[in-house]
């Protein structure tokens, strides 16, 4: 089977994928472009349409509309197992009546290759499983079935690996030890990874670059630490981290520097980490980025007053803050417990600052809890 | 068993304590076991003990003579009506298979809301006695009825053709009373496959009928074995499909049997052939659970 899409290389193109599920639409105009060798993430809550996506491109589903390409072959309406492409399945779907060595050994043989021993030893010495070739998947822990499902798909070596939430169903801290294991073996065996999943933490400890999914439709797309440093929509800062989405207007412009009223209380933010149309903003600033003190010091940077602490939770590494402001909102603050000071309590009158550099400015008409309450455990 | 109970902390249950000191299992077995004894065992030993008998002066008396060569002198009788059992059986279950499979199949994958109701629909024909069924049978293959009218419009039959009293009458008979059994077990096993292996087989260059072949069929060899046997052992033994839709010729163990029991009454004889056929099926049904075993089953 050596025909020209089973043999295709090079980037995956989406264009304009739409997929529709009577008058919902699950994917909606997805154009996206995914550089060979790169591991890109798909992140969303449930329903987003990541998985949608990623069905398509292994070809489970077809779009509506729309067409999909590896290099410069169309692969949209070719069948699954006439693409180069391989799926780490959630739950890992491994065959329950073949031996370890024979589920990892299935799709060699059915392209009828002939060193399908020395590839397989290969592959289950890298995923460093080899003891195991004999067993029965059931005999196998969570964490060595799910190396054996990437092993099975990755050893076909395809144009594309496709990795649906497969972390999902192990415990936080294989799950941990797994993400540092598929970055290395996706820098081992130079694939192109296309990972979807939920877990934010997970998107941003293995991808290259991240697209950000809602309702159908890329938010944003960038490095993990550009998409965390420079949100452009109020679902990406929230879905993304926590950040503090505050209600604003520019009033005044200072150099580099958009001045921006905060009920009252004037703060700055670079003109650059704005992507407002007009004067009406949201202005963003993430919790850990923020000092907070008791009303009496002097601070420098952007400061705001007269807040009230109305929460404090002490978790190890730091104690996370609420403050409640004098037009009521909650703000949330993490402090490092690094400075010996014992944290502030409840009730107490504080100043929070920054330093301008690290505020952001947002499209002041989006709705400031967008992607602060789904919950993305709920898959 | 106590360390389990123990970690579980106290114990709200007074099941719980009377399991430990009496041993509760063994007391749920007990109406089991009884039933077993009074309704399998003891039979069984008065058949074994029945088959060694020969007539004796008067009419419906035997006597014990511990003749064991009543076993060679019935199978050399009938090895005939054996022999011919176990292929009506054999066939009847691989009809059933080649029709149960798709059906289950069609259930399991493809039937979406209409499952339930094709379920009942499977296990309807329960609802009717399996004779005033199999008599149904009779008049679905004879001459003047409409089966026969379409096969004769489309020129298979002319006639001269006799579809009942025929060896296909009382093979196809058999198909159809075990058709149940062979479809639900089938149906269960196919129900439990991850529908996600089959997508995973596409995904790793296997085509439809590759995984088909390599995971969809093994993956149901549960509900093959148990269908196929669940159909072969009492069409092996039956009496009712070759009495209602065959001739002398289709005679099968089941029909001598019944008949030298119920009208020659040989008891003796009829004994031996009960003994014979229980045996030959139990080592025929063991022969292929273990080779059948050699597959690779989950």
């Amino acid at each position: 089977m050596s025909d020209a899409s089973t043999s295709a290389k090079g980037d995956l193109q989406l264009k304009n994928i739409t997929k529709t599920y009577g008058d919902f639409n699950a994917v909606d105009d997805l154009t996206l472009t995914i550089p060979e060798g790169s591991f890109f993430a798909l992140l969303g809550p449930s329903g987003c349409g990541k998985t949608t996506t990623l069905r398509m491109i292994a070809g489970l589903d077809e779009p509506t509309t729309g067409s999909i390409y590896i290099g410069s072959t169309d692969i949209t309406y070719e069948k699954p197992y006439r693409r180069p492409v391989n799926t780490v399945f959630q739950n890992y779907a491994l065959f329950p009546h073949l031996t370890i060595f024979e589920n990892v050994a299935f799709g060699l043989r059915r392209r009828g290759i002939k060193d399908v021993k020395e590839q397989v030893d290969k592959v289950l010495q890298l995923v460093e499983l080899p003891h195991l070739a004999e067993r029965k998947p059931t005999q196998l822990s969570g964490g060595q079935q799910q190396r054996i499902a990437v092993a099975r798909a990755i050893v076909n070596r395809p144009a594309l690996l496709l990795l649906d939430e497969p972390l999902g169903a192990l415990d936080l801290k294989l799950r941990r030890q797994m993400q540092i294991e598929l970055k290395w073996i996706q820098t081992e065996v130079g694939l192109t990874f296309v990972h979807v999943t939920h877990d934010q933490e997970e998107a941003m400890t293995m991808a290259d670059t991240i697209a950000v999914m809602n309702e159908g439709r890329i938010e944003q797309m960038g490095t993990p630490a550009d998409l965390y440093d420079n949100p452009k929509t109020a679902f990406v800062a929230n879905f993304l981290g926590q950040s503090n989405l505050i209600q604003g207007t520019v009033v005044d412009t200072e150099g580099e520097n958009l001045v921006v009223d905060l009920f009252g209380q004037k703060v700055r933010v670079q003109k650059n980490r704005s992507v407002a149309k007009d004067s009406s903003v949201l202005f963003g600033i993430r919790p850990e980025k923020i000092r907070i003190q008791a009303d009496s010091h002097t601070q420098s940077g952007c400061v705001l007053e007269g807040g009230t602490i109305s929460d404090v939770s002490y978790i190890g590494v730091s104690t996370q803050y609420q403050v409640e402001m004098p037009w009521g909102q909650e703000l949330m603050v993490f402090e490092q417990n690094d400075d010996g000071i014992p944290p502030l309590d409840k009730g107490d009158r504080v100043k929070l600052s920054w330093e301008p550099i690290f505020s952001f400015a947002l499209n002041g008409h989006e709705d400031a809890t967008a992607g602060s309450e789904v919950n993305p455990e709920e898959e | 068993m106590a360390a389990l109970t123990s970690k579980r902390g106290p114990s709200l249950n007074p099941l719980d304590s009377l399991k430990n000191k009496v041993g509760l299992p063994y007391l749920l077995l007990l109406p089991g076991m009884f039933w077993l004894l009074l309704f399998f065992l003891a039979p069984i030993l008065t058949l074994v003990s029945t088959s060694t008998k020969v007539p004796g002066a008067g009419i419906g008396e035997f006597i014990q003579v511990h003749r064991w060569a009543n076993y060679w002198d019935a199978l050399s009788a009938m090895h005939t009506q054996f022999i011919r059992s176990f292929i009506y059986a054999t066939l009847a279950t691989l009809l059933a298979l080649a029709i149960a499979y798709p059906l289950a199949y069609a259930i399991a994958f493809k039937s979406g809301k209409w499952k339930n109701v094709l379920l009942v629909l499977v296990v309807a024909p329960f609802f009717c006695s399996f004779i005033l069924r199999t008599l149904a049978w009779r008049q679905i293959l004879a001459q003047d009825g409409f089966l026969f009218k379409i096969l004769q419009f489309f020129h298979l039959v002319n006639s001269s053709t006799q579809l009942t009293a025929s060896t296909l009458a009382v093979i196809t008979g058999l198909s159809y009373n075990f058709l149940p059994f062979m479809t639900l077990p089938l149906y269960a096993s196919l129900e439990r496959i991850d529908p996600r292996t089959m997508e995973a087989a596409g995904d790793l260059y296997a085509n439809g009928f590759t995984t088909f072949r390599k995971v969809t069929v093994p993956l149901s060899m549960p509900g093959v074995v148990a269908g196929t046997l669940l159909t072969w052992i009492p069409a092996a033994g039956d009496f009712v499909n070759a009495q209602i839709l065959g001739n002398p010729n289709t005679t099968m163990i089941g029909n001598v049997i019944n008949a030298q029991y119920l009208q020659t009454t040989n008891y003796p004889l009829a004994a031996t052939l009960s003994f014979i056929l229980m045996l030959a099926i139990l080592a025929i049904v063991l022969v292929y659970i273990r080779r059948a075993g050699t597959e690779e089953l989950v």
